[in-house]
């Protein structure tokens, strides 16, 4: 890469003759043990939205945390408008107008929206009052332009995950941020909400404030952006305007080999069976879950998809014993079953893949081999004491299995990727055994080869004639792997998507969003009154 | 040159990150302490006891070989204290001598009076001495060193005491036991505690659960015979302390699943419900109502002289190191800590695993009460006051996290004995007890912090 910026002036588009709003040259970063960036280069023009794409471990995180003022780099130099810049503290560069929204949430659960959006920048009133009218005002006009509806007063962890990143954004846009960082912002959003993101960020761009988008999901990336740069193994290998190349192109560039699909194909010889293995009879649970019924069966892969909020996830936690619900009833083979405890649920052969692998899924402080033997360990020991040797050498199978990539059964999990977190968590299950496998969102964060061979593996469980769940919010990921998918809506199955093949995303919308009220299929009769 | 840098940073980066550091960090703390506190308290160090006596022996023994003229056999006077070492080294070096024909004219446990008066006798037997061989402290005496002067039989005597020779106080045996002894009770409790803590939660009723167990196996021994009671009615007067702990354990380790409560304030409570019936149970005043045979737990000794107390707890250590790292039990503990909901999803058993540990940890603060009440031949109502704060510092110490899914109980001993050598340290030195308390404080924050620093310091 060459690191003159008069090269990088004439690549320009026509629309930012003026000096970029953000340089970051040959940018070098190691950690022990590892290399994470390399003689990076990257230039953001004034009113530009660039996507940064590239796997997990490519290297992003570290340019973002270098840009941030999280992590100084080894060698390189940060410009911001002409001016060479050095940030000390991620303090340093907030003052600079550099925004960033990482992935992981950072609001105060117990503090109101109001004053999480004010943090450390109150506008006080008399008598250092804060919580004036003025910061309401200013709050609601953010709000309104963000297109959202939230209440000011209420607590920040009464929120949905999707309405605590709204607040974020705010929060940034209320910094009065030139550079805005978003880091995987669409990863809990639904499509509508990310189609009001984008369109605040368009808005954005015409004011001319500038964009670092990074995400899995390219769609999304290809829409927003109107220039990409692709990362590998912390080296910058492409930069084009996203048009330039097709998304397979694309995905070749950041996985470094030919892709040759993205789902794996089903084998057509296989056929979902009629034997029902579970069934869900106006199960309730308020507020999330209102109504909900649908059959499983064995062989199948169901897919689950609707907003988020629509009581996707809350059905999966009753379903996996984790929640009760406090109307309707649950079959598990033809017979009635309550779980308390999602133990018992377990021992029945249902299990639950969590949607928030660092809160729910794993023990992050743990070790690869505690996490992998935790729902096995009853099995595993005699009189409680532990056999480690079986342990070890199930783990040792998986590992093969499923190409986990790890340094050692006894490493902190939190080391690893997180397409090879995903897979020890899935591990964990396949070694317990069980018939219904319930996986909510089973790639989100993940890089696309780590995606690719989970899709192969819930296919595997499939023709072992699992039954299988998948809750996503990715419609090709629902389209391209489910045998059938339920919408949901507001607390209830909105439609079934009987026929996958012919179905579209826009199809799919429509039954998730609210105000529509219209069957896929005339077969399904499945109630939707709304109150 | 900036190579040479790079080469340093990268070695001490792989150390910082290495395992043994980790595991071992904190036993080379303990080592380097006990270093210090040895070389800080090196002095002389007179010899007693039978193992001086025998030396002394073959000293006058050699000697003897080298005097000429001598009529032989040679007569020896042997003088001592009237305490136990004394009394021993006396008769080692009576044995001795007698062993290289040297005869003893007399050997004297006494007082300068008495020295006198032997010396005395002999003078009317008219029997010549040629040695007279002291313990340390007598070889001062003013008759003894006079004697040559005063009486004629001693005028060619000789005379003889054991060599001073260099070693710390700290390594003395008797101040070694003395640790072990005092830190008995906190490490029993230690264990419970560092269980609790793996599993985010803190107990702070253990020191009055001390109180509680030593009096109500105080008063079940008083009301059950008394002075005169049997081995039976100690065994369950103890087995009543640890049970009643226990209870109270398993009511906390309920109270903070069924209802939620943060265990901060279940065992504060508890705290005050067990001192306050410590205090009922015992009127207010200590029982002394117990038989000898009750301190064979807390005075004893096992083999080669390890404390019974001591070795109780080193057991009780091995066990539980085994239960953290080879049971089912030991990775729910952990994993509980971690992460209690992802642990719920995977089927762990979140309640019983709690209330498991409580429980443990009140039966555990029961076992030290009935270990301290044995220790002192009594049972009081104001025993382990603050000592649930000295049990969370050793654990702490010790590595465990305050946030859960972080310890090792060996971790805590070293902890404990950490704390335990410093203390014992400052009092060899001579260091006021409120400065103490300012070093101890100062102390438990840096060792925190280092290892603090150590975790972050990987990334």
């Amino acid at each position: 890469m060459s690191n003159a910026p008069s090269l990088l002036n004439a690549e320009q588009s026509a629309g930012d003759r003026q000096i970029p709003l953000l340089e970051m040259r040959g940018i070098c970063k190691s950690f022990p043990g590892a290399r994470a960036l390399h003689d990076v280069a990257i230039h953001l023009g004034v009113g530009e939205t660039l996507g940064i794409l590239g796997e997990n471990g490519a290297g992003k995180s570290t340019l973002i945390k270098i840009l941030g003022g999280i992590y100084r780099p080894d060698a390189g130099s940060i410009w911001l408008s002409g001016k060479e810049v050095r940030f000390e503290s991620p303090n340093e560069a907030i003052q600079a107008g550099v925004a960033i929204i990482h992935q992981e949430l950072n609001l105060i659960p117990a503090m109101s929206v109001l004053d999480n959006l004010f943090l450390g920048q109150e506008q006080r009133g008399m008598f250092s009052r804060i919580g004036t009218r003025f910061e309401k005002d200013k709050a609601k006009a953010i709000f309104s332009t963000l297109g959202v509806d939230i209440s000011l007063q209420k607590k920040c962890r009464e929120l949905s995950v999707a309405e605590q990143q709204m607040v974020e954004i705010a929060k940034a846009l209320l910094l009065n941020a030139k550079i805005l960082v978003l880091d995987e912002p669409s990863a809990t959003l639904s499509s509508n909400e990310v189609e009001k993101l984008f369109a605040r960020l368009r808005e954005l761009n015409a004011q001319g404030i500038g964009a670092l988008y990074i995400s899995h999901r390219l769609e999304e990336v290809f829409e927003i952006t109107q220039r990409c740069v692709a990362l590998r193994n912390g080296e910058l290998v492409t930069e084009a305007a996203t048009g330039d190349l097709t998304r397979k192109e694309w995905i070749e560039k950041m996985v470094g080999r030919s892709l040759e699909q993205e789902f794996p194909r089903k084998d057509s010889a296989l056929q979902v069976s009629d034997e029902i293995v579970l069934e869900a009879k106006g199960l309730k649970r308020e507020p999330r879950v209102r109504d909900v019924s649908f059959q499983l069966r064995r062989g199948e892969i169901l897919g689950i998809t609707g907003l988020v909020g629509s009581g996707r996830t809350e059905t999966a936690r009753i379903l996996a014993g984790a929640d009760m619900a406090t109307f309707g009833e649950v079959y598990l083979n033809g017979k009635r079953v309550e779980f308390t405890q999602p133990g018992e649920a377990i021992n029945a052969g249902v299990c639950l893949l969590p949607e928030d692998r660092k809160g729910q899924g794993l023990l992050i402080s743990a070790s690869v081999q505690e996490n992998f033997g935790l729902p096995s360990l009853k099995s595993r020991s005699r009189f409680g004491v532990l056999d480690e040797k079986l342990e070890l050498e199930a783990l040792e199978r998986r590992r093969e299995e499923l190409q986990i990539k790890m340094a050692s059964p006894r490493g902190k999990i939190r080391f690893l990727s997180g397409g090879n977190q995903q897979k020890v968590a899935l591990a964990k299950w396949l070694e317990r055994g069980a018939d219904v496998f319930i996986f909510d969102e089973p790639t989100r964060g993940i890089d696309v080869g780590a995606k690719f061979e989970i899709y192969r593996l819930l296919r595997q469980l499939a023709s072992e004639g699992k039954a299988i769940l998948m809750i996503t919010s990715e419609l090709p990921e629902a389209l391209g792997m489910s045998d059938r998918i339920l919408v949901f809506c507001d607390g209830r199955v909105a439609g079934v998507v009987e026929d996958v093949s012919t179905a579209t995303q826009e199809m799919i919308l429509n039954l998730a969003t609210p105000q529509s009220g219209k069957f896929l299929n005339e077969g399904e009769k499945l109630d939707v009154q709304r109150d | 040159m900036f190579r040479g840098i790079e080469i340093m940073k990268a070695t001490l980066n792989r150390l910082r990150r290495s395992a043994w550091i980790n595991d071992y960090g904190m036993a080379l703390a303990l080592v380097l302490l006990a270093g210090v506190l040895s070389w800080l308290t090196i002095e002389e160090q007179q010899p007693v006891g039978a193992d001086a006596g025998k030396r002394l022996a073959s000293r006058i023994g050699k000697a003897s070989e080298e005097m000429e003229g001598a009529e032989k056999p040679l007569q020896a006077l042997i003088i001592g204290r009237t305490h136990q070492e004394s009394v021993e080294f006396v008769d080692a070096l009576a044995k001795g001598l007698d062993r290289l024909g040297i005869e003893v004219a007399d050997q004297v446990n006494g007082e300068p009076s008495d020295v006198r008066a032997a010396l005395e006798s002999l003078q009317q037997k008219g029997v010549k001495i040629d040695w007279i061989a002291c313990d340390s402290a007598s070889l001062n005496w003013g008759v003894i060193s006079g004697a040559p002067d005063r009486f004629e039989i001693a005028s060619g005597a000789r005379i003889l005491g054991p060599e001073p020779y260099l070693w710390p106080n700290f390594l003395k045996l008797d101040n070694l036991l003395n640790i072990a002894d005092q830190i008995s009770v906190i490490a029993i409790l230690a264990i419970g505690m560092t269980l609790v803590i793996i599993t985010a939660g803190i107990d702070l009723s253990v020191g009055s659960l001390i109180a509680l167990s030593a009096v109500t196996t105080a008063w079940w021994i008083r009301e059950h015979g008394g002075e005169m009671a049997g081995a039976l009615t100690l065994w369950v007067g103890s087995g009543f302390g640890i049970v009643l702990c226990g209870g109270i354990g398993a009511f906390s380790g309920w109270m903070v699943t069924r209802f939620k409560i943060p265990p901060f304030i279940v065992t504060l409570s508890m705290m005050l419900v067990a001192s306050g019936a410590a205090f009922i149970i015992a009127e207010g005043r200590s029982i002394n109502e117990i038989p000898d045979g009750f301190t064979r737990l807390g005075r004893g000794s096992f083999f080669m002289g390890l404390p019974n107390a001591a070795a109780l707890t080193l057991a009780l250590y091995l066990v539980c190191h085994w239960v953290m790292s080879k049971t089912a039990l030991g990775r729910y503990i952990y994993a509980v800590g971690g992460n209690p909901e992802a642990s719920r999803l995977s089927g762990a058993p979140v309640s019983k695993t709690l209330m498991l540990v409580y429980t443990l940890s009140g039966a555990l603060a029961g076992l030290g009460g009935v270990v301290l009440a044995s220790q002192l031949k009594s049972g009081a109502p104001t025993y382990g006051l603050m000592y649930e704060l000295k049990v969370i510092a050793a654990v702490v110490v010790g590595g465990a996290s305050l946030m859960g899914g972080e310890g090792r109980v060996f971790g805590t001993l070293i902890g404990a004995l950490i704390i335990a050598v410093i203390e014992n340290g400052m009092n060899l030195l001579g260091v006021e007890s409120y400065t103490q308390k300012v070093v101890l404080g100062g102390v438990i924050l840096g060792a925190v912090a280092l290892d603090r620093l150590k975790r972050s310091g990987g990334h």
